[in-house]
């Protein structure tokens, strides 16, 4: 190109500022600020709330462990189930049967569930299975391990696991009093350091290939992206924390059975949660938790105990689902890049203009 | 010694016989044009050379060794790097990231992989665009873009498919000028696929004519252009028409 043409052109239209060099510092001071800020929640909000601010946790945890798989890599997962059940199940059944510490158990199921990703992961890459196909095999991926636990008697079938209850509290064994802030606090760890991994993987270079590979496979791979290895990773990591949720529901609401484990719901509430934030963003599961987690609550509180008008609700269930389905609904129509997405998106442009 | 060779090579695809024995031999600092009728088996070619497809038989050997059937990204990270006729940009990122993307596999450190890629950026003319995302550029700043990111990996074979094709006469020069200056400077040596002419008879020290899946004739672009065979098989009585087409 002559120098005359660029000179024009340049005069055109401006480039625009250059991103910062590392998106990620900036990140983590976000980050740092939103758990700093969130220390003192359970020691203002009342005892009701408190449960509600762990379970939004919880919810963060999952989704930001869905969202680096069908986010950043762009596998859509319906079964998270697995992972999050395997989490409950490994940790449970150590503590149980074994008497391991619920950490230890954590670990270990972060482990299992990362090595059940992979095995997953491998054949469905190995045979090309992509898309609504990809879906589907996590899915009943999920309902497998419901219906082989609820049959398996090494691990009490139906009955689950019921955490035995210990004197007093202990850090060690994850227990405390009922309405502890302790809870919060490890949960808030716990997200916290799920959004800082999420946070570390999507700047590091192999989280950038793993873009790279979601937006075009063929393309990655013919600039020298290792595709294999890389969705292999990105599974694991997911599954890994998907499995920290799990084993830290176990605790803290002391029981588990395989239809709360690897129920298909746990798999929608990951996915609606992850979905309503904005997929494949840093913040969009930690957006999406915050609104999820409360709606719940919400819809719990309106089937237990419902207004006069709406009293013909009392005592059903469900109700949490049919406002996720209307919420997905409205969120895929009118914001495709959810909540955060799409606000970051308008952010950026009018900063460009 | 010739830095890039297939033998034999083969690709049915059902019925059709995309690629039949294909023959071809590359030498380092070489320029090989390849032309030929659409659906002449160029593109695919091009796939079995780089692992996109595996050959039914025959082999692909590159700086001497077997590469056939081996992995895009093994190969690519020898240093035999494609670009693709229908452009295949990462939608989710900027022209920047886009380059920086495919320097990565051989340069470390948010600085240094800045720098690369904005040097990239700059060769083919795309600086202003660089932190635009890459789904806003034109089809001739796309077609850039490709060749960009396939410069960035550090090709020691550059392998371009129809990088001129959409472009308009006068965007066609400075691109045609960048690829003398890479093999003059970098010592890369290029295979392309091209249906413009001009830029084969200007850039080729040697031409491969492929027709149905087979190599027609191999020879100077002087000695193609007068061969009967292909001028009745691509180049129509008068082969210069097609000069600028």
């Amino acid at each position: 190109m002559t120098d005359t043409a660029v000179e024009s052109r340049r005069e055109a239209r401006s480039a625009g500022p250059a991103p910062p060099l590392r998106p990620q510092n900036r990140q983590f001071a976000v980050l740092a600020v939103l758990v700093l800020l969130a220390i003192p929640l359970p020691l203002i909000l009342p005892s009701a709330q408190g449960a509600v601010a762990v379970r939004i946790l919880i919810f963060l945890i999952m989704a930001v462990g869905w969202n680096i798989m069908s986010g950043f890599g762009g596998m859509f997962s319906f079964g998270h189930a697995a992972y999050f059940g395997l989490g409950a199940y490994t940790s449970a059944y150590l503590l149980v049967e074994h008497g391991v510490s619920p950490w230890v158990g954590m670990a270990a199921g972060m482990v299992v569930a990362a090595a059940v990703a992979m095995v997953i992961g491998y054949f469905s890459f190995r045979y090309d299975l992509k898309g609504a196909y990809f879906a589907l095999a996590t899915f009943a991926f999920a309902e497998m391990l419901r219906l082989v636990t609820t049959s398996s008697d090494a691990v009490n079938g139906a009955v689950g696991y019921q955490v035995p209850l210990i004197q007093g509290s202990s850090v060690w064994q994850m227990q405390f009093p009922a309405g502890s802030p302790a809870y919060f606090w490890i949960a808030l760890v716990l997200a916290g350091g799920a959004v800082a991994l999420s946070i570390l993987f999507r700047h590091s270079p192999a989280g950038r290939y793993v873009v790279a590979i979601r937006d075009d496979e063929l393309a990655a791979a013919s600039v020298g992206a290792p595709v294999m290895r890389h969705k292999l990773l990105t599974v694991a990591l997911s599954g890994a924390i998907t499995a920290v949720a799990g084993a830290f529901y176990t605790q803290y609401y002391l029981f588990i059975d395989p239809q709360l484990a690897f129920g298909s719901s746990v798999s929608i509430e990951a996915i609606v949660t992850a979905v309503i934030g904005g997929i494949g963003t840093i913040w969009g599961p930690v957006v999406g938790a915050v609104i999820v987690g409360s709606l719940a609550d919400v819809t719990a509180t309106l089937l237990a105990t419902p207004p006069e008008f709406l009293s013909f609700l009392q005592g059903r269930s469900g109700l949490d689902v049919i406002l996720y389905a209307v919420m997905l609904i409205l969120i895929v129509r009118l914001m495709p890049k959810g909540i955060f997405g799409t606000l970051a998106d308008k952010f950026s442009e009018r900063r460009r203009r | 010694m010739s830095l890039l060779e297939l033998s034999g090579v083969d690709k049915k695809f059902r019925g059709l016989h995309a690629l039949s024995d294909v023959e071809m031999s590359v030498s380092e600092g070489e320029i090989v044009g390849v032309i030929g009728p659409n659906g002449a088996g160029k593109t695919t070619l091009f796939n079995v050379i780089c692992g996109a497809l595996k050959p039914d038989s025959g082999s692909v050997r590159f700086a001497g060794t077997d590469v056939t059937g081996r992995k895009p990204e093994t190969i690519a990270r020898r240093g035999m790097v494609r670009t693709f006729q229908l452009m295949r940009p990462f939608a989710s990122m900027t022209v920047a990231e886009n380059v920086s993307l495919a320097a990565q596999h051989h340069t470390r450190g948010a600085e240094r992989l800045r720098d690369r890629a904005m040097e990239v950026v700059e060769r083919v003319g795309l600086e202003e665009w660089a932190h635009r995302p890459a789904t806003e550029l034109p089809t001739a700043g796309l077609k850039r873009l490709e060749l960009a990111r396939a410069l960035a990996a550090r090709p020691r074979v550059l392998l371009l498919d129809e990088v001129l094709a959409g472009l308009l006469p006068a965007e066609r020069e400075p691109v045609l000028d960048l690829l003398a200056e890479l093999r003059e400077q970098d010592g890369t040596t290029l295979v392309f696929i091209e249906h413009i002419m001009a830029a084969v008879m200007r850039l080729s020290d040697r031409v491969l004519v492929l027709d149905q899946g087979a190599v027609l004739a191999t020879g100077t672009p002087d000695e193609v252009t007068a061969d009967p065979r292909v001028i009745d098989a691509y180049l129509g009585e008068e082969p210069t028409p097609h000069a600028d087409a």
